[in-house]
């Protein structure tokens, strides 16, 4: 008997050990942006309300860690996570927001039933932003350091637990 | 009613399928002449009939839409045409694994009626195989995907389909694809019954043979029509797109089309025997492997199938059971047969085992590129494997293969030598020669369309060359269907060449009475208007599109919005020239008073459809010219039986 017959065996049965294990995985669709640890493309967005300024990516290479936050008005997760954007915010973390193919007017109605947890708004008409950091949905929070560099992702709307954790990478991304 | 019927059905089906897999298995200990031995074949063709009836009510609770049966309230809708509503009872989960064990329990009927070429027992150990794999489907079907039940309440409407899926290109995609891959299923079967008697002959060969070709010419017209439906109904422009849902349609064509040809080799010369039985394992193992990829959702596909991990988990539990304890029963026997007949390395023999090689490494370099980043997962690494790998890697393989086959034909079988056919050689490299060349100085091409041009032509040329010298007339049918089917492959990727070699594409902002420029069309968007239909509005844009000084076409791509459910499709529109295709998609509003247009001219891209149509010819010619020179052994040896049987009372 030769040990060749056999290979097609255990070709086939390593395969059934890999599918099973991945079929026992639980399913992560989730896309993690390739720009973590990368410097933030250049770009110019104008205001997307009357009374906050735009975003300019130098403007994030001042020394200071600060929060990007990717959402829009009409993104109903966005709502449920206002609060927690105003407790980051009282715990001293700067927002800067992008707001995703959105109106003024939307923008400024969001923000006076919601409140405002932003310091500037950037209006991305077309997700160039969004796609050229690697967001791939609203809303999504970035942390970038003070050298206007990425070091974090966090998909999805910000929930109470994980807010502590998102405080905790501003932290380290400050030393 | 009609839907208890149906169920009762199913259910005496399986237990027919038991007695199926007892029958042979107790044959095979106690010698074919027991009873229970004589019940196997009666078992197989009534099992055939009743799981016809059980897909039957299936379709009738379809076409009067039994809001009862929670299927059809889950896929269906009153408002829908017929044809959909019929099309319906496969477009899911449940129905589609019916129609499985119904083409499944038909070719086995077929099977137990007609087959008495074989040795009694590999017959009965090849039912027995073909009841076993045939149980676990039902097993499948009545356990954990009942397509009849019934809801305690009656929904009040359907919730309709998939709307991409209305459509009749798609309404017939499946089941080809279905009948392909139960073909592939009876080549097994006879592979397991081989293998447990140890009796691969010739004989073998011939019986599964024809089976092997009606599943070829299944899968090859299921992925025809699949990459045609995906060119025109999702907008992309593109027909294939390496996607794991179309790989699992295509490595079963591929180990298929080995098997074909070594199949061949050992009807015809009684070589091969073992890797003829490994293909036939093979071949089955990437439908079911295939069926795996898409029904579990383990790897992420544009393709949307109901995705549920538990049905994976049952689907990889029969796929261990079917394929493991096959290829167990190969590692234990196949030692044990001899090698075949020898033969030389020039020869026909030769050549056909060069192609297996090489379609066995084209299978390998797909199947590692679907389960790649399967396996990179596994690590917690994403990846996505499309054209960057496929079609380069590919091209390794596929440029030698097809070398082989411009050649492999002319050799004579055994031992035969390049000296004979050297004018037929220099013809065929002469050609290969000046293509390159002649493309290279008036296009400035990338390397692999100029490679697929110059091979295209070549092998167009060569694959009548088997012909010469002949006389027309007498050439037999399935050399006909070889020329044809070797041509249709010449023909398709002169197409997918001419397809990367010489598209263009235009994105265009037009308002209405604009006009655009692609390849040697000129494009005026005239107006932008609604249109209703049965289930659907859409924005149409009706244009008037301009061959070079020719007559205007006018046209009108639709953005259609569906909704039951709500869902957004585009309806392109193709308008072909004998030397090319016009393929206009109709964009959204920019917000400006300007529509936005894709448009693309696409030089000779209908030969990739029309190569895979020739290539099923050729396999239906070829399965017309085998069957026919069974019948006609078959009625020989009869004669001649009858024959002694004279003499000896005589």
């Amino acid at each position: 008997m030769s040990w060749r017959l056999w290979l097609p065996f255990m070709v086939f049965f390593g395969f059934l050990g890999l599918a099973a294990y991945q079929l026992s995985q639980p399913k992560d669709d989730e896309i993690r942006s390739a720009m973590v640890g990368k410097e933030l493309p250049y770009f110019t967005l104008p205001p997307a309300s009357l009374d906050l300024p735009g975003v300019d990516s130098r403007y994030f290479a001042d020394g200071k860690p600060k929060l990007l936050n990717i959402w829009a008005s009409w993104c109903l997760p966005c709502i449920a996570e206002a609060p927690q954007l105003e407790q980051l915010k009282e715990e001293g973390a700067e927002i800067v927001g992008v707001a995703i193919r959105d109106k003024p007017t939307d923008v400024m109605r969001f923000l006076s039933q919601h409140g405002n947890p932003y310091t500037r708004i950037g209006r991305d008409d077309l997700s160039e932003v969004q796609l050229g950091i690697g967001s791939s949905g609203v809303p999504e929070t970035f942390v970038i350091d003070g050298n206007g560099i990425i070091t974090y992702q966090h998909i999805g709307d910000i929930r109470p637990e994980n807010v502590p954790v998102l405080l905790e990478e501003l932290r380290k991304a400050g030393q | 009613m009609i839907a208890e019927i149906g169920l009762a059905a199913l259910w005496l089906a399986a237990a027919l399928a038991v007695l199926q897999l007892l029958g042979g298995v107790l044959a095979l200990r106690g010698g074919t002449t027991s009873d229970i031995a004589a019940l196997t074949r009666p078992a197989a063709i009534l099992q055939g009939g009743l799981v016809a009836v059980s897909f039957a009510a299936l379709l009738y609770v379809f076409a009067i839409t039994d809001l009862s049966v929670k299927l059809v309230a889950m896929n269906s809708h009153t408002l829908k045409p017929l044809i959909f509503k019929l099309s319906g009872a496969w477009g899911n989960h449940e129905g589609s694994m019916l129609l499985w064990v119904t083409v499944m329990a038909l070719a086995g009927a077929l099977i137990a009626g007609i087959e008495r070429r074989l040795p009694e027992k590999t017959m009965q150990a090849t039912l027995a195989a073909q009841g076993f794999v045939a149980l676990g489907f039902y097993a499948f079907l009545l356990l954990s995907s009942n397509p009849f039940e019934r809801l305690a309440q009656p929904a009040a409407e359907g919730l309709g389909l998939n709307p991409l899926l209305q459509d009749i290109g798609l309404a017939l995609h499946p089941p080809t694809l279905y009948f392909g891959y139960v073909g592939l299923s009876v080549a097994f079967s006879f592979a397991v019954g081989a293998l447990v008697t140890k009796q691969v002959t010739p004989a073998f060969a011939r019986a599964m043979r024809p089976w092997i070709l009606g599943a070829w010419v299944f899968l090859t017209l299921g992925i025809t029509a699949g990459s045609y439906w995906a060119y025109y109904e999702l907008g992309w422009g593109g027909y294939w797109f390496w996607d794991p849902v179309e790989n699992a349609s295509l490595m079963p064509w591929l180990a298929a089309t080995a098997l074909l040809h070594s199949a061949s080799v050992l009807a015809s010369r009684d070589a091969l025997r073992v890797w003829t039985i490994m293909l036939g394992v093979v071949a089955f193992s990437m439908s079911m492997l295939g069926t795996f990829l898409v029904r579990s959702g383990i790897l992420t596909s544009v393709h949307a199938f109901a995705v549920d991990p538990e049905r994976g988990s049952f689907i990889l539990f029969l796929l261990a059971l079917y394929i493991g304890g096959a290829l167990l029963l190969f590692a234990l026997r196949a030692g044990a047969i001899s090698e075949g007949e020898r033969f030389s390395v020039a020869s026909r023999e030769g050549a056909l085992v060069v192609n297996n090689v090489m379609l066995s490494a084209i299978l390998a370099v797909v199947l590692l590129g679907t389960l790649y980043p399967l396996l990179t997962e596994a690590f917690d690494v994403r990846v996505s494997v499309g054209p960057p790998y496929f079609n380069p890697v590919g091209a390794v393989f596929t440029f030698p293969m097809l070398a082989v086959m411009a050649v492999g034909p002319l050799l004579r079988w055994r031992k035969d030598g390049f000296g004979r056919i050297t004018k037929e050689l220099a013809l065929v490299g002469a050609v290969l020669l000046s293509g390159p060349i002649l493309f290279a100085l008036l296009f400035g091409m990338a390397i692999l369309p100029l490679l697929g041009l110059s091979f295209a032509i070549a092998l167009a040329v060569a694959s009548f060359l088997p012909l010469k010298g002949r006389k027309l007339r007498r050439v037999p049918v399935e050399t006909w269907g070889m020329v044809i089917a070797h041509f249709g492959i010449a023909v398709a990727l002169f197409g997918m060449a001419s397809e990367s070699a010489f598209s263009t594409e235009k994105l265009a902002a037009l308002e209405e009475g604009g006009t655009t420029q692609v390849g040697p069309w000129s494009v005026q968007l005239q107006k932008v208007e609604p249109v209703a239909g049965p289930n659907w509005t859409a924005l149409a844009g009706r244009m008037t599109a301009t061959y070079r000084d020719g007559e205007p076409v006018e046209i009108a791509p639709q953005s259609r919005n569906f909704w039951a459910p709500p869902q957004q499709t585009t309806e392109s529109v193709l308008v072909t020239r004998w030397n090319g295709q016009l393929y206009a998609v109709m964009g959204s509003d920019a917000n400006d008073g300007r529509w936005q247009l894709r448009l693309w001219w696409k030089p000779f891209v209908t030969l990739i459809w029309y190569g895979g149509l020739l290539i099923a010819l050729g396999g239906v010619l070829a399965l017309v010219g085998r069957v026919q020179k069974d019948l006609k052994r078959r009625y020989v040896t009869r004669r001649a039986a009858e024959r002694r049987v004279d003499m000896e009372n005589g």
